[in-house]
């Protein structure tokens, strides 16, 4: 089967998938397979397809330190070092990756070339991007870190914390969480940005493009579900969630159809997860500019896949073709 | 592989996370199994339909709260014609005397903490 055609195949099946949802069929069979067999199909692939991606990264040799320098190395004791975009100790590197991983430092050094009034291309700094990536990732964090209350039985104090802290200004019943607010703001921003560019838009393909429309749509869902009438009974979606979670697998009837559509998009994402872009959740761990310290002066780092490396020096080469250096008149370092 | 002192921790810290709700229910949970709320009253209907109060009793409480405390309004119509005074304390508590074993039973389970007890006397149980 060509690429293009399992594409369209895969696109075929998640639109007809959706409208099995949408009109409402729900026979026990239908409950089974919505309720139970995409989602736990969609996250065995998630895990054994992260593994697999992991591994097959670190099978990779990592033979030069490649990484990037954006201060003053470590050098003389009176040269002031940055140690961390320069980081020279593995606790200037962690420092380093909790600062991308945490902040996206990376991001907030992104600029932008305009044509200003004039020929000169001038780079400014933007950190529109940075902004919107941290509020949404850190939104989405707390998103699904919030929805352990229906995997967990009693639910865990640090979730009821960040509950209370989302809902801190008890807008309306159900409380309106800020974090909902905000993860919809920036998808917006996150996808306008990419259609307002013209430069933009042009590098953007639909793999950039779908993981942005499935998580807005799952968000959609489950903005709906929560503040207004499309509410699912949410005893029965806790028990389903907990038969997955115990192994004690339980069908309750009457969730609502809004949440299985919640739930396939959300095993859709998850499915999709190890194939897609959205591998820079491991990959970001593994990034050879990031997480490497720049010691390349300070130490010497040897090649480990293929050292020792058999060399033919000069004098074993001229040793070798002596007799007919010689003939040619070649002047021989070796005189003898 | 390369890196195996610092990839095989990275994994099994993955998979520590993902299965978080697996191991902590085995670990810490209640096992209760899902809730039972308990019906005490002899009436057949509550003011609106079952799955209308299954899903939505927090907005129609909202609403009353609403109704009563800033407009004014003390009477509501339900869905099949009846009037019924809009209070939690004489009309929703006099069929569901049994906070503990009614509105508790799913709240708990749902880690809701609704802030209705913050105003209202929770009723006496014995």
């Amino acid at each position: 089967m060509s690429a293009i055609s399992s594409k369209r195949n895969i696109i075929i099946v998640s639109i007809a998938a959706i409208a099995v949802i949408l009109l409402g069929i729900f026979t026990p069979l239908l409950r089974l397979i919505f309720g139970l067999l995409i989602p736990l199909t969609a996250i065995l692939v998630f895990i054994g397809g992260i593994i697999y991606r992991v591994v097959q990264w670190a099978k990779s040799p990592e033979p030069f330190r490649i990484t990037t320098t954006c201060g003053q190395q470590h050098s003389l004791p009176w040269i002031k070092s940055n140690r961390l975009d320069n980081p020279h100790s593995t606790w200037a590197v962690i420092g380093r990756m909790a600062l991308e991983v945490l902040f996206f430092r990376s991001l907030f050094r992104n600029t932008k070339a305009e044509l200003k009034s004039g020929p000169n291309l001038v780079y400014g700094s933007t950190k529109y991007l940075w902004l919107g990536a941290l509020a949404f990732h850190w939104c989405f964090l707390v998103i699904v870190l919030r929805h352990l209350r229906f995997f967990t039985d009693p639910t865990p104090s640090f979730v009821l914390w960040l509950e209370s802290l989302d809902g801190f200004f008890q807008i309306g019943v159900p409380i309106l969480y800020m974090t909902d607010i905000v993860i919809l703001a920036a998808l917006g921003f996150l996808l306008f940005r990419r259609l307002m560019d013209a430069k933009l838009r042009y590098i953007s393909l639909p793999a950039d493009y779908a993981p942005l429309l499935l998580i807005l749509a799952i968000v959609a869902t489950g903005v709906l579900m929560r503040y207004t009438s499309a509410k699912p009974d949410i005893v029965g979606v806790k028990e389903l969630m907990m038969g997955m979670a115990s192994f004690h697998p339980a069908l309750p009837s009457g969730i609502g159809w809004m949440f299985y559509l919640h739930l396939l998009l959300v095993s859709m994402l998850i499915a999709y997860f190890p194939f897609s872009k959205l591998m820079h959740m491991a990959g970001v761990f593994l990034s050879p500019t990031r997480n490497l310290a720049n010691t390349n002066r300070v130490i010497r780092h040897i090649n480990p896949w293929d050292y020792p490396v058999k060399v033919h020096t000069y004098q074993e080469w001229e040793h070798e073709f002596r007799d007919k250096l010689k003939s040619s008149g070649y002047e021989l370092d070796d005189k003898s | 592989m390369y890196d195996k002192e610092k990839i095989i921790p990275g994994i099994i810290v993955f998979l520590v996370l993902v299965t978080f709700p697996v191991w902590y229910n085995l670990a810490f949970g209640s096992g209760n199994g899902a809730p039972e709320p308990q019906i005490v009253s002899q009436n057949e209907k509550c003011v609106e339909s079952k799955d209308y109060m299954r899903t939505q009793h927090m907005d129609l409480l909202n609403q009353w709260r609403d109704a009563v405390v800033r407009q004014g309004y003390r009477m509501y119509r339900t869905a099949d014609g009846a009037l019924v005074e809009m209070s939690l304390t004489n009309t929703c508590l006099q069929c569901h005397p049994n906070k503990t074993q009614f509105c508790d039973e799913c709240h708990n389970y749902m880690a809701v903490k609704p802030y209705c007890w913050d105003c209202h006397i929770a009723p006496m149980e014995n």
